[in-house]
């Protein structure tokens, strides 16, 4: 064996095992929750990789619990109506921000984009207040108004970027066929903006999916929490003890419409992510 | 079918003036060309035409109606694009039937409209395939058939065959041409190729920095360039141009000396020049002859290109750095390094003012 080919086995070797380190690095911790929410409380906290007993059970208790299922429905609710308003004003004002010239538009790009940069604690007490007026505490569309604040700029801004590429010729041709810009929109713009739509659409979901801050500071009953709040308030037997079986049991439950979501629309979120990239 | 009348048309973006006091007049199934260098203003003529753009000050009348403010789709145009911009996600057919459906015709005649159009255009196999799926050609004639199912009054044409390679841009020119023929609709085209204007067009229009140099059949153009400018931008290749001052003026015409060429009679009427002004006369390559070398009339060939059926001989200048340019049909005696006279064929001899406007001929030699 030549010292060349030797080197070609060791390149490949280290390519493998650094790709292995990456994936338990990413993996593990989500393979440690599906594990452990599959032990029986007595083996809770003995480590192990493979578990010795497969037992159910703390999924089935979770499953019982009304006031958890009521939670997925409410942060089904919320998750959807959030990418549902934010895709809608976004194309509508990618529209208006890519495509049509007026005065003072690269100003309002920028504050768009500045309002994405406040951690969401800065706003917290303010926009408290702001639901508080509207009458929307302790219900999902406050949730709904909140995160579509904190969704919207991105999804503009990917919206804007994408309707930039857009060929102005296409929307001209659609001009000399008679169409109004919202024809022009729904039946020209829209069927070539799903790549885009689909990433943006995801990544909102995702982000109201997961929200936790806001959904604990605006909610106050059971019959309106999301499945963030729900899961982190989901007490044992004792004040003194943690259920992290059932808790894991959640977890997992709830990641699962993620994971499928991703799946179902990877090639288009990577043509999507791509797309603003390299002129096609 | 639909005469247009332009009176005064201005544009202006900004500050910079895209088009000045145009004044043009289109018949009733004209086939126009707008030609000239990028930048002149000739895409946006058009697109002033078409309602996508909106005219600054003047009149634009279609049918003497004025349209300045009707949006597109009321002024009964159609257009085809540079870039094709075909609906990349909808059928040959869906294409066509798009601007019908906004229309609101009914579906019976939205289908024989379609099939109708792509009869013309030979699209009829291919009407349930996506644009993607098309070779240039075929998207050409596809926006060409999207443009006319609306069964627009006026064809507008920007630049379409600028996308294509060499061979299918001469089989479409034609296929344009024989459309025009058959629908006999008035179209206006814009194109930088001087090549397709010539070939195609009723009425040419010459435009240069936003205003019209001239107006006029391919003929007239080639034969009689009113400015310097239209006389080196038609035909191909150039006009050799070089400068002459001008000796004397009498009842045949003039007589300049042209530095290395020597003493020309011209039939150019030159009466209004001052004496002893500096002209340019312009010559086509065909109607410049080589000749053995005599004094100071003694020019190096600098190159020579054989075409096949012709040939282009490459003449240093002396003064500038344009080369002179000599057509004739081949086979061709002349080599590379070689030292030629130059005689012009004075009847065929070009001269322009300081300014590049075209001097006249006397009238009894206009008429004949």
């Amino acid at each position: 064996m030549t010292a060349r080919q030797l080197s070609k086995i060791a390149k490949r070797v280290g390519f493998w095992a650094l790709i292995v380190l990456i994936m338990v690095y990413a993996v593990f911790p989500f393979y440690y929750a599906v594990i452990t929410s599959l032990k029986p409380s007595s083996d809770l906290f003995r480590v192990e990789l493979w578990p010795s007993t497969w037992d159910l059970s703390n999924y089935a208790q979770i499953l019982t619990q009304a006031s958890f299922l009521r939670a997925i429905f409410n942060s089904i609710v919320v998750a959807v109506s959030v990418v549902f308003i934010a895709l809608l004003l976004g194309i509508t004002a990618s529209y208006a921000l890519g495509r049509v010239r007026f005065r003072g538009r690269s100003t309002v790009l920028l504050v768009i984009l500045g309002v994405s940069m406040f951690p969401q604690v800065a706003v917290l007490s303010g926009l408290f207040e702001v639901i508080r007026t509207l009458n929307l505490y302790n219900n999902p569309a406050g949730l709904i108004l909140s995160y579509t604040i904190f969704t919207l700029p991105f999804t503009v801004w990917v919206l804007t970027t994408f309707m930039k590429q857009l060929p102005m010729e296409l929307e001209e041709a659609a001009i000399m066929d008679g169409a109004t810009p919202w024809v022009t929109i729904t039946k020209v713009f829209l069927p070539l903006m799903w790549p885009a739509m689909a990433t943006t659409g995801l990544l909102a979901f995702i982000a109201a999916w997961n929200e936790f801050l806001f959904a604990l500071t605006f909610t106050l009953t059971d019959a309106q929490r999301t499945v963030p709040v729900a899961i982190a308030l989901l007490s044992g037997g004792s004040a003194y003890e943690l259920p992290w079986g059932p808790i894991m049991a959640a977890s997992v439950i709830v990641t699962v419409p993620l994971v499928v979501l991703v799946i179902i629309f990877q090639r288009r979120i990577v043509s999507g992510l791509t797309a603003g990239a390299v002129k096609g | 079918m639909a005469s247009v009348k332009l009176e005064k048309i201005n544009k202006v973006f900004g500050r910079d003036h895209i088009i000045d006091d145009v004044d043009l007049e289109i018949g009733d199934g004209q086939f126009v060309v707008f030609v000239g260098p990028s930048g002149c203003g000739k895409s946006t003529l058009l697109r002033l035409i078409a309602g996508l753009e909106s005219i600054t000050d003047g009149d634009l009348r279609i049918d003497d109606t004025v349209v300045n403010d009707l949006p597109p789709r009321e002024r009964g145009v159609g257009m085809v694009f540079q870039s094709y911009a075909l609906y990349p996600h909808m059928t040959v057919y869906d294409n066509m039937a798009f601007g019908l459906k906004l229309a609101k015709q009914s579906d019976e005649t939205i289908n024989d409209r379609v099939m109708s159009t792509a009869r013309i255009l030979q699209l009829e196999g291919l009407l349930h395939r996506k644009p993607k799926a098309l070779s240039g050609g075929q998207r050409q004639r596809v926006a060409m058939g999207r443009a006319m199912a609306r069964e627009p009054r006026i064809l507008l044409f920007d630049e379409p065959l600028s996308n294509l390679d060499a061979s299918l841009r001469v089989q479409m020119r034609n296929e344009i041409a024989r459309l025009h023929n058959r629908l006999g609709s008035t179209m206006i085209y814009v194109t930088h190729d001087q090549v397709e204007a010539m070939t195609l067009a009723d009425k040419i229009v010459v435009l240069n920095g936003g205003h019209v140099e001239q107006v006029g059949s391919p003929q007239e153009l080639y034969q009689r360039p009113a400015t310097k400018f239209v006389a080196g931008f038609i035909g191909s290749p150039t006009m050799n141009f070089m400068p002459a001052q001008l000796l004397a003026n009498d009842d045949h015409g003039c007589r300049v000396l042209a530095p290395g060429v020597g003493e020309l009679a011209l039939p150019q009427d030159a009466s209004a020049q001052p004496q002893s002004a500096v002209l340019n006369i312009g010559v086509r390559p065909e109607h410049l002859r080589l000749a053995e070398p005599s004094g100071d009339n003694r020019f190096e060939i600098v190159n020579v290109e054989y075409l096949g059926n012709e040939v282009y001989v490459y003449l240093d200048p002396k003064e500038g750095d344009t080369l002179l340019i000599h057509r004739s049909e081949a086979p061709s005696q002349w080599e590379e390094g070689q030292h030629v006279a130059l005689v012009p064929d004075t009847q065929h001899v070009h001269l322009f003012d300081d300014r590049g406007a075209a001097l006249d001929l006397p009238a009894q030699r206009q008429a004949a």
